[in-house]
């Protein structure tokens, strides 16, 4: 039926519906203007940000300065971009931290065994994609909720890293490893690189793909989905590796900024992550969200850290700042549904 | 006050030069990109039941929601008792003596029938600390009031569908409301229990409350209504005397002309055979079902709530596993066990609730109407969103879908234009055999005839279709057959000419097994 479709399929006027549809349209529209507002309220919360600690910091506003954010987002970025798959389709994913740690340690492991690096770091994603699969599989086939099975692995992985490694941080990359994945390229650190790389693909796959389309789908309404032919459970394993593969891109590139992998590395970033993506208006019910409001929560978040030090703000406030600012950004989003 | 039933009920409003308990005035509300409510006028007399009827969309529920404060007019007056009021939340609402009684029910399930009653104004005896003697009183109390008769202690949740809005209507009456509003109380009530609501509503009015009543059920509005106040479009049409007017002028008036033809029933030449089924069996729910569909049939599936029918479609689709029985499509056989087997095999099912089951209701109207068929414009993996949209735009013109645009959230849409897109998401499949399940399940009368339309066209262009439905002259209307089941089988299957009202009740309910 695929060619007759597309064979049958007139050129159509772009709009061919009746006047007082047409007025329906251009008031929701103008109703746009409010939404849009609202929805990308979080642009407008992060350029007040940014101007404030512009006028409170001679510092802030430098190149290098701005680049030293876009550096501390991009680890985050590269892991809530992960999630914000996961929780497109109304699931979560707290293992991602631990995912992460397991892959860096895996990498650098390979890399002390004269592995070529390019093939440690195939070898690390490997580990991400399959502890996303395991996630995935675990989700459908034992039909355990997904925060439950997560929460598990978690620490599974967790135990995995710190036995697999003996408890002992790994050093000594090739040199080569460290340039490529944390030098710079130009001016810009390669882990923005990275980042802005995983963003684009993560946008293309959202928009333009059916793993992107059920995700959203899925979110919305699993049962519709389902009844409408969708193969869910393979989708839903499909984006569970997604999440595991962006993780084991922040382990390695992690490891290569650290020049270290350590076994308690990057834990507790699972909730950063979750925090930039619900920041993002990535609805935690599915159905909604997206690449752009994911990487400004991530940016509003290391934007936060990065001012706070430099006004010298002391560390514990510097805590306290970012979760009243998580609160804060939830209940705009709360606000506009 | 007393109504006396001979009297013609519309000098109400006026009785004994009072203001009326409740008086609408040029009302209007929109929403981004619906207009809802448009100058809408009503008067409701105290000890008077008033319905409202229109279609869905026709802004019934607006203007409830505006009445009971959910929702803010944008222009236009409301007065209680002849004082001019603003309702800015529900709560606001039953301080002023408006209680509503809601069509989805708001009770909680674990806790017993007097504290759902007393929730959230429990009778206190300190700070804090509730009189639980007194609550259990005043609650046995208001339900003997009502006639009611329940046990205030026996949890919600243990109740059956009417018992629970029974509770829901003692819980809208604890405050001895001066307007009371009733959002379809019988749709899921039988002909006794609304008897037995009918009951308490006509004690209700004769104590000098107002009523407003909104309903599908225009048949019934005759026993209960004083008057008919009819929406149409946002807009206000008429109010009428309920005992003067008749079930076709208030379609007329609701749908703005005139039905010629409840069922557009056509008969056409049948085909080949579409599909066969063998001894479909599922272990405690279908027993040995066995039935043919030939291309352009419509065939009707009659049966009573739990005697299988969605459980068949279900079964056949692969959304349900199935322990045996073998399924022809065209005289090849299939093997379905998953809901994609079945659409590969040409097998489309339109599921019996729309909202849970048919859309995603977050998503567009084009995203839902190529969610079935998303592979066909998404070569290699990757959608191409105008091969898309040209395939949503051309089922929303055949189906005169109205939407303001194919981006439009489905949520957003009325009941039928839902329903089509849903539809269109089976049409754009290409199906040998449709399975409607309920599809014309709370849309109104205008959308109903419609999908009866697309129904006829889709048989007429080789389609088997298998109708279920629990409206019976719906089955008897459309269907070139009717299957009827009882239990869990097929007990008759009854040529067009030989299906009448009374032997399908008498199959449904197991009564004619050996006639």
């Amino acid at each position: 039926m695929l060619d007759r479709e597309r064979a049958q399929m007139p050129v159509m006027p772009p709009e061919a519906t009746t006047p007082r549809l047409e007025q329906a349209a251009n008031r929701r529209r103008r109703g746009d203007v409010a939404q849009f507002l609202l929805r990308y309220g979080i642009v407008l919360a992060l350029l007040a940000l940014q101007i404030a600690l512009a006028f409170l910091s001679p510092v802030f506003l430098t190149v290098d300065n701005q680049l030293q954010v876009l550096l501390q987002a991009s680890i985050n970025a590269i892991i809530a971009l992960g999630l914000t798959f996961v929780i497109i389709t109304a699931g979560i994913d707290l293992s991602v931290g631990s995912t992460a740690a397991l892959a860096g340690m895996v990498g650098a492991k390979a890399m002390g065994a004269e592995v070529p690096w390019g093939v440690a770091i195939l070898l690390a994603l490997g580990v991400g994609l399959a502890v996303g699969a395991a996630n995935g599989l675990l989700i459908t086939r034992l039909r355990i909720t997904p925060f439950i099975v997560t929460l598990g692995t978690l620490s599974v992985v967790r135990g995995l890293t710190l036995i697999y490694s003996e408890g002992r941080p790994v050093f000594g990359f090739p040199k080569a490893f460290n340039e490529r994945v944390a030098g710079d390229l130009g001016p810009v650190p390669m882990p923005v690189v990275i980042a802005g790389g995983v963003a684009l693909a993560s946008w293309f796959v959202l928009r333009y793909t059916r793993l992107g389309e059920y995700a959203y789908a899925i979110g919305g309404n699993e049962e519709a989905t389902r009844l409408s032919g969708v193969a869910v459970d393979r989708t839903k394993v499909g984006i569970y590796m997604v999440c595991g593969l962006f993780a084991a891109i922040a382990g390695v590139v992690l490891s290569a900024r650290l020049r270290a992998a350590e076994p308690n590395a990057a834990s507790g970033y699972e909730l950063d992550a979750i925090a930039a993506t619900v920041m993002g208006g990535t609805s935690l019910f599915g159905g909604e969200g997206g690449v752009v409001g994911t990487i400004i929560g991530a940016l509003i978040i290391a934007t936060l850290r990065n001012g706070l030090n430099l006004l010298n703000v002391q560390a514990y406030y510097q805590q306290l700042a970012i979760g009243l600012v998580i609160i804060l950004a939830v209940a705009l989003d709360r606000f506009r549904q | 006050m007393g109504t006396d039933p001979g009297e013609p009920t519309a000098r109400a409003a006026t009785t004994n030069g009072r203001p009326p308990a409740l008086r609408v005035r040029g009302v209007s509300k929109a929403f981004p990109g619906v207009r809802a409510l448009r100058d809408v006028g009503l008067e409701v007399a105290a000890g008077e039941v008033h319905a409202l009827v229109g279609e869905n969309g026709a802004g019934k529920s607006t203007l409830m929601k505006i009445l009971f404060g959910v929702h803010q007019p944008d222009a236009g007056t409301i007065e209680l008792g002849g004082r001019t009021v603003t309702i800015p939340s529900p709560q606001a609402a039953q301080r002023l003596g408006i209680s509503m009684v809601h069509q989805e029910l708001s009770l909680v399930p674990a806790l017993d029938v007097a504290r759902n009653v007393f929730l959230g104004r429990e009778p206190a005896r300190g700070p804090g600390l509730v009189d639980w003697p007194r609550l259990y009183r005043d609650a046995r109390a208001l339900l003997d009031r009502l006639g009611i008769r329940l046990d205030p202690r026996i949890p919600v949740r243990r109740l059956s569908t009417a018992q629970k809005q029974m509770v829901e209507i003692a819980r809208a009456l604890a405050w001895r409301p001066s307007l009371v509003i009733l959002d379809e109380p019988t749709s899921s009530l039988t002909p006794a229990e609304i008897d037995e609501l009918f009951r308490i509503l006509r004690g209700l009015r004769d104590d000098g409350v107002a009523i407003l009543y909104i309903s599908h059920r225009l048949e019934e509005l005759g026993q209960i209504a004083d008057r008919v106040t009819v929406l149409r479009d946002g807009g206000y049409v008429a109010t009428l005397d309920a005992r003067r007017t008749t079930i076709p002028e208030l379609i007329r008036l609701m749908v703005g002309r005139s039905l010629e033809q409840q069922f557009p029933k056509e008969v056409v030449p049948l085909g080949d055979e579409a599909l066969r089924v063998i001894g479909l069996t599922r272990r405690g729910v279908l027993r040995d079902v066995s039935f043919a569909i030939r291309a352009s049939e419509i065939v009707g599936m009659a049966g009573l709530v739990g005697a299988g029918r969605s459980e068949t479609a279900r079964a056949l689709f692969g959304a349900d596993p199935h322990d045996a029985g073998e399924v022809y499509v065209r005289g090849r056989r299939v093997t379905v066990r998953s809901p994609s087997d079945a659409i590969r095999a040409g097998i489309g099912l339109l599921p019996e609730d729309r909202k849970t089951q048919g859309l995603v209701l977050p998503l567009s109207v084009a995203t839902n109407i190529s969610l079935a068929t998303l592979p066909a414009v998404s070569p290699g993996g990757v959608v191409r969103h105008r091969l898309r949209a040209a395939l949503a735009r051309r089922f929303v013109r055949d189906l005169r879908i109205r939407t303001p645009n194919i981006a439009f959230r489905t949520r957003n849409l009325s009941g039928g234009n839902q329903q089509k897109v849903v539809l269109a998401k089976w049409l754009a499949s290409d199906p040998r055999v449709l399975i409607f399940d309920e599809p014309t399940r709370g849309i109104d009368v205008g959308a109903k005839v419609e999908v009866y339309h697309l129904m006829t066209d889709l048989a007429r262009r080789g389609v088997g279709i298998l109708l279920i439905s629990s409206e019976l002259p719906e089955v008897l209307g459309m269907s070139d057959r009717v299957l009827v089941m009882h239990e869990g089988r097929i007990v008759a299957d009854l040529p067009r000419t030989e299906a009448t009202q009374e032997r399908v009740i008498a199959h449904a309910s197991g009564e004619a097994v050996h006639a």
